[in-house]
């Protein structure tokens, strides 16, 4: 069983969040088979998928620890080698890890664990504090509020992720070409991600959004371009300092005298060794976003509805925050310990990263 | 120095222009046309026929930017369309309380995170740090909003018993102009607690974690063994020596952290009915109301690069191995 290996070891840890994770996928399954039938669509299909795919890849783990691998003595480990080691030996950074892989494994297991229906009013008594049948009570129209977190979940994260893909990929482009081209290309990039890093996010955030009124779920896409597009910066800047390190090593010379094209050395060859940083950086960054996106909602400019984030959820727990603590706390909650997860998988791998750190 | 300054100051006029741009594009690039903007249904036919005269809205493009430069820069930013006054003076209202805030906040952060990481680095992986560890990681990965509410929330109601501090406003809404000046003065700092404590906690320990790094690596450093090896007492060598040179990169943060500082303000002044021009901005959106928009926004970008450049004067002021070329 994954988890048990590893704790018979000694290695608390990795064992209590690998038994954390099965036991998120065995509840999915207690749960969610007996429905499957009353809940069938895409939603359910991919969540099926990914549960077939966690089951394995913890199955895996497990038989990697009752059936290690043997290194010979005196084997030279490769940088790889070296970063996962520091990496597994870190340990708030390994409570990260597991952090943000049981949010994702909750978030893309959902329709398989969530109890109720999260939009279903009156599945139970209105602002009925937590207890045992409603985990974390619910809120004034009866919906359950912790299918509704799961399912807020799903929008928040999602959310994180895609703008702050978006923004490592104008990010990573723009910083790697800017150092690359140099000269002019270079000063005029630099002047505008100076102009944009000295605005207030999220005054600018508001602005746009007050400017460009959208409903529907395309209101949700706008959030995501517009967290993204204020997001780029910090990346470009990290990428040009990384390429314009590379660029005087020999294996660039190396590439340029093989005649590649400047394209095929910048895209195969500087971005893989300038990404680093970046990966340190963008843990961090969906943290900072998901913050934002809630600050957003939470002003009720965010998300527009019937979507509902997690920020949205804290909106309209406020008003009766004094008599149903529970509807605006428990996804106060969970953005918390989202962001805390992000926050040390993000120190965890910087950690691992430095080369001062190593042993 | 000076003429470091002089650049400095130079630099931040193409930043201004830049802004003005991106405001011009903005409101071109956004659905709807001027009428919906500027105006609202029912404003009459003259005052209609003034706002296109001066922003020249029945032009091409070109005479509209240019027409938008020169009304911003003059500060003239229109009426406002829920308010019928001008944009300025409701702006002028609004900004010395969002200053007031922020040097609040300011003293909050910056005194207790140094305090707190300097406490930390000296008795390094010992209960304290892990405590103190722990507990700002929490206030930073808090959402501000939340910490705001549950500051509310724990003053006014669980423990309005033990304390009386006011949760909404700036002063109090029935008996401050019947006050004494002494406890007006008492009134308006009552009320400047909770809104600097929930702006500027979680800061604090995002401070007090840099200082605590940036001392552990000058505590290893030999002019401090040297110092402590001249048999001067612990805490001379602490502040006068490691510290001092500890501060360099907080300073460093105090600049970078500026435009944060006022995006922070837009959450804390909404939450604690506070009248500042994060709330401003946001009541003007729910209004729908784009002068103010506008004009909320350049000020604050304003606000954000003088804070700027304040930073980087102090930051050379302060550093004596800065080279001014």
């Amino acid at each position: 069983m994954p988890g048990l290996g590893h704790l018979l070891a000694g290695e608390l840890l990795v064992g209590v969040g690998l038994l954390l994770l099965f036991g998120v996928w065995a509840c999915a399954a207690v749960r969610g088979f007996p429905r499957l039938a009353s809940i069938m669509g895409t939603h359910t299909l991919l969540s099926l998928i990914t549960w077939v795919i966690v089951g394995f890849v913890l199955w895996r783990v497990a038989y990697r620890r009752a059936f290690p691998r043997r290194l010979s003595d005196g084997e030279i480990h490769s940088n790889r080698q070296v970063f996962y080691r520091a990496l597994r030996a870190h340990r708030t950074g390994m409570a990260g890890l597991f952090g943000v892989g049981f949010l994702v494994l909750v978030t893309a297991l959902t329709p398989l664990v969530a109890p109720f229906d999260p939009i279903a009013i009156d599945a139970g008594p209105r602002a009925h504090p937590p207890s045992l049948v409603w985990w974390m009570g619910t809120d004034e129209f009866g919906r359950d509020v912790f299918s509704r977190v799961l399912y807020g979940g799903r929008i928040s994260l999602s959310i994180g992720f895609l703008a702050v893909f978006l923004a490592a990929t104008v990010g990573t482009t723009l910083g790697a070409v800017s150092a690359f081209a140099g000269g002019l290309a270079d000063r005029v990039i630099m002047f505008v991600t100076d102009v944009l890093l000295s605005l207030p996010r999220l005054v600018l955030l508001l602005t746009i959004v007050s400017l460009f009124r959208v409903t529907g779920t395309s209101g949700m896409f706008l959030v995501v371009a517009i967290l993204g597009l204020t997001a780029w910066m910090g990346i470009a800047r990290i990428v040009r300092g990384e390429v314009l390190s590379l660029k005087q090593r020999d294996f660039v010379q190396a590439a340029r005298a093989l005649g590649l094209s400047p394209t095929r050395i910048l895209f195969l060859h500087l971005i893989p060794n300038a990404i680093a940083p970046v990966i340190v950086f963008c843990s961090l960054a969906i943290g900072a976003t998901m913050l934002t996106e809630a600050a957003l909602s939470f002003l009720g400019l965010g998300v527009p509805p019937p979507t509902s984030s997690w920020g949205v959820m804290v909106n309209d727990g406020r008003e009766p925050l004094r008599s149903a603590p529970w509807i605006a706390g428990f996804p106060s909650l969970a953005i918390m310990l989202a962001v805390l997860s992000f926050n040390l998988l993000g120190d965890g791998l910087r950690d691992a990263l430095d080369p001062k750190l190593r042993g | 120095m000076w003429r470091y300054v002089t650049r400095k100051l130079l630099l931040a006029i193409p930043l201004l222009f830049c802004v003005v741009t991106l405001i011009f594009v903005l409101i071109e690039l956004s659905p709807g046309d001027a009428a919906d903007k500027f105006f609202s249904p029912d404003t009459p036919p003259e005052v209609r026929q003034n706002i296109v005269a001066k922003y020249h809205l029945d032009e091409p493009a070109l005479v509209r930017y240019l027409a938008l430069l020169r009304n911003l820069v003059a500060f003239d930013f229109g009426r406002s369309i829920g308010q019928e006054r001008p944009v300025v003076d409701i702006v002028a209202e609004a900004l010395p309380n969002t200053l007031l805030l922020s040097a609040v906040t300011l003293l909050v952060i910056y005194p207790t995170g140094i305090i707190v990481g300097t406490i930390q680095a000296i008795r390094q992986n010992r209960p304290v740090d892990t405590a103190a560890s722990v507990v700002s990681l929490a206030l930073y990965s808090m959402p501000d909003f939340w910490l705001a509410m549950l500051l509310q929330l724990l003053v006014s109601f669980y423990l309005r018993d033990f304390i009386d501090l006011p949760s909404s406003g700036i002063v109090d809404p029935v008996r401050y102009d019947f006050m004494s000046a002494p406890e007006q003065l008492v009134d308006r700092a009552k009320h400047l607690v909770l809104p600097g404590i929930a702006m500027g906690l979680a800061s604090a320990g995002g401070t007090a974690r840099y200082v605590r790094s940036s001392m552990l690596e000058i505590i290893r450093q030999d002019y401090v063994r040297t110092a402590r090896a001249k048999g001067l007492r612990e805490r001379t060598v602490i502040v006068r020596h490691a510290l001092r040179n500890a501060l360099l990169p907080v300073v460093t943060l105090m600049g970078l952290s500026v435009p944060y500082l006022f995006s922070g303000a837009v959450i804390v002044e909404s939450v604690f009915a506070w009248p500042g021009m994060g709330r401003l901005i946001v009541q003007a959106i729910y209004t729908q109301d784009t002068p103010l928009v506008i004009g909320c926004f350049y000020v604050f970008t304003l606000l954000v690069v003088a804070g700027n450049l304040l930073a980087d004067v102090a930051y050379a002021w302060i550093d004596p191995r800065i080279s001014f070329d």
